[in-house]
């Protein structure tokens, strides 16, 4: 037998044990940073809201927290519902192609809602997820958390932390930080004016 | 095995004893009393030290806070409370941790300062600047961290915003911004896994990085106002000619730095420990409300400059990754420092003229932007943050042509000054 070392034999182990344990580290880090994501727990809580809407008066808004978040049940002006297909040449994204919302909220056009007067969407600024402030007078010097809304605010949300402007419908307009239209959750609304967000069909009666 | 054998300087006694079996005598040497250091170091020199003993007092009195807060969404903000109002001297430890925090970010940026004026961040020394720059970046989390404990409302908007910001990530945003909440909200989860990485991993991971800063620092010498070797010219003993023992020459000068600025520090945590909403925001004395956004936002004063930045940049094609790449590269763009400048000095004494002005324009526009930052997004502000973002990068991205085309003064042979 030699007594010289055999360095190609020795690389090829050394290589093969470096490779096991690597392997052995990344299965040894799945738990770790698997034990990151929303636990059962939080899981369980994302349940379905029921709000009663029918005592808000024309022109205000409820806030209702929904897995967490923030939800805007707004009572829309029935002038200001008229007008929401009258700029969207100052919109960023009109039609909600990039926004998110479920499908029948989408096929309901400017409105984005089931029922045009009351519109339901997540108090989530789409860029870094402030809470925007209600700004629904149409006002040429409408003043909110000290910023100057300007000329032709045709009325809708207003983000305090980066200044993104929302239309009564929650859709951006063209040169904001925020990139897309406020998020509508699925939800239902019956003729009694009780919203359920959370769910896309009426909850069967009890 | 016999132990080592004793020559003349070895010591006896229990130092000996100790020195047989652990090198206590060779480190304090080597890495203290004769650790040669430029003589001419001057008031730039100090925040060094100072950042190593802001490091200490965030140490101690991080681990009495945590002795009696409680990391859960019910009862962190009442366990402030508590720590103000009842737990004996609680209000001095916490104002002297929050003040800290505000002070660590003073030390370093001018710490950083101290290397764009003579060059410290050059050849040999690119090492040396890299660890920094990750001290500066894991200290940027740890602050962060750090203020969402207390569970203040502006805590709370304050994660919304820059947790979210991870959200503007391609296809994988939404389940990263998920898996890093640990809900779909900023939540109890959050929160306790914050105080995790803020109390025991960030702050193992910060002194690791600070004994390499210092071992990298001993290793290639400090750096100088002269900006050049004291290492070519040396003694018969091998030690340089411009340079003196750290101890005592430089503990002695550090000394009466650090007094100078525990005088300050203290006046600020007597006499004003929110410094004016600077240092504790107003809406953080209300608790964390997940429906109310505080009217304005603006994070602690230390990160206004890069968050002015997020929001000068307008999102366009559908994604607002745009004003996070900004932010992102405003803080890489630092590691890349010591190959951007090409000039043949390394101190401002030396350099010509664009460098001082580049160097005072990348200055005004750093601290603009620290106001803008604070300022609501609105009037003549977004504009000049916009300017000031394109002028920040400027400083950098244009370092390789203009200091490496323009007129430099010669550099003496041997440090200057009357020392």
């Amino acid at each position: 037998m030699s007594d010289q070392v055999d360095h190609s034999r020795r690389r090829l182990l050394t290589a093969a044990t470096v490779g096991t344990g690597a392997i052995g580290v990344a299965f040894a880090a799945v738990p770790f940073l698997a034990s990151w994501q929303p636990s059962a727990r939080a899981k369980a809580l994302g349940a379905p809201v029921a709000v009663d809407a029918s005592k808000l008066e024309s022109g205000q808004m409820l806030k209702v927290v929904w897995r967490g978040q923030a939800v805007f049940v707004v009572r829309r002006v029935k002038a200001a519902v008229d007008q929401l297909g009258g700029h969207d040449a100052m919109l960023a994204d009109p039609k909600s192609d990039d926004s998110l919302q479920p499908d029948y909220i989408k096929a309901s056009g400017a409105a984005r809602a089931r029922n045009p007067e009351y519109w339901v969407g997540l108090a989530v600024c789409t860029h870094l997820g402030c809470s925007p402030l209600g700004a629904f007078e149409p006002n040429n010097s409408f003043q909110v958390a000290g910023a100057d809304l300007g000329a032709n605010w045709p009325g809708g949300f207003y983000c305090p932390c980066h200044g993104s402007k929302y239309d009564l419908s929650g859709r951006v307009f063209k040169g904001q930080p925020a990139p897309t239209n406020l998020t509508v959750p699925p939800y239902t609304i019956s003729a009694s004016m009780r919203i359920d967000i959370g769910v896309s069909d009426a909850p069967k009666p009890a | 095995m016999a132990l080592a054998p004793e020559s003349a300087d070895t010591a006896k006694g229990l130092l000996g004893w100790i020195d047989a079996r652990f090198p206590l005598t060779k480190l304090w040497k080597e890495q203290v009393s004769e650790y040669y250091a430029p003589k001419n170091f001057n008031f730039w020199y100090y925040f060094g030290v100072l950042s190593l003993v802001v490091l200490v007092i965030q140490l101690v009195t991080g681990i009495f806070l945590t002795m009696n807060y409680k990391p859960s969404s019910a009862e962190a903000f009442s366990s402030i409370e508590y720590i103000m109002r009842d737990v004996e001297w609680g209000w001095l430890i916490r104002y002297m941790h929050s003040t800290g925090a505000s002070a660590f970010f003073i030390v370093i940026y001018l710490h950083m300062f101290r290397a764009l004026l003579y060059g410290s961040h050059r050849k040999p020394r690119e090492l040396l600047w890299i660890f920094g720059c990750l001290i500066f970046l894991l200290l940027m989390a740890e602050a962060f961290m750090g203020y969402v404990l207390p569970w203040g409302n502006m805590s709370y908007w304050g994660a919304q915003v820059i947790v979210s910001i991870f959200s503007s990530v391609p296809i994988v945003g939404q389940s990263l911004v998920e898996w890093i909440r640990g809900d779909y909200y900023i939540a109890d989860a959050t929160l306790n896994r914050f105080f995790a990485l803020h109390v025991a991993a960030l702050p193992l991971a910060l002194v690791f990085l600070v004994i390499a800063h210092l071992m990298a620092l001993h290793e290639v010498g400090s750096n100088n106002p002269d900006g050049i070797e004291i290492k070519k010219h040396k003694d018969a003993k091998g030690h340089p000619l411009d340079g003196i023992p750290f101890h005592p020459y430089y503990t002695v000068k550090d000394t009466v730095g650090v007094a100078a600025f525990l005088l300050v520090f203290c006046a600020v945590i007597f006499f004003a420990p929110t410094f004016g909403g600077l240092f504790l925001e107003e809406p953080n004395f209300q608790p964390a409300d997940p429906l109310q956004t505080p009217p304005h936002i603006a994070p602690v004063w230390y990160f206004t400059p890069y968050y002015a930045m997020l929001r000068a940049v307008p999102s366009f094609a559908g994604t607002q990754i745009w004003g996070v790449l900004v932010l992102g590269a405003a803080v890489v763009v630092l590691f890349f420092l010591p190959w951007l400048d090409r000039s043949p000095v390394n101190s401002i004494r030396y350099r010509g003229p664009i460098y001082k002005v580049m160097l005072a324009i990348f200055v005004v526009s750093f601290i603009t932007l620290g106001v803008c930052g604070l300022k609501p997004p609105s009037g003549i502000y977004p504009m000049l943050a916009r300017v000031c973002t394109v002028l920040y990068f400027a400083f950098f991205l244009l370092m390789p042509w203009y200091t490496k085309y323009e007129s430099v003064k010669p550099v003496p042979e041997r440090v200057t000054g009357h020392a």
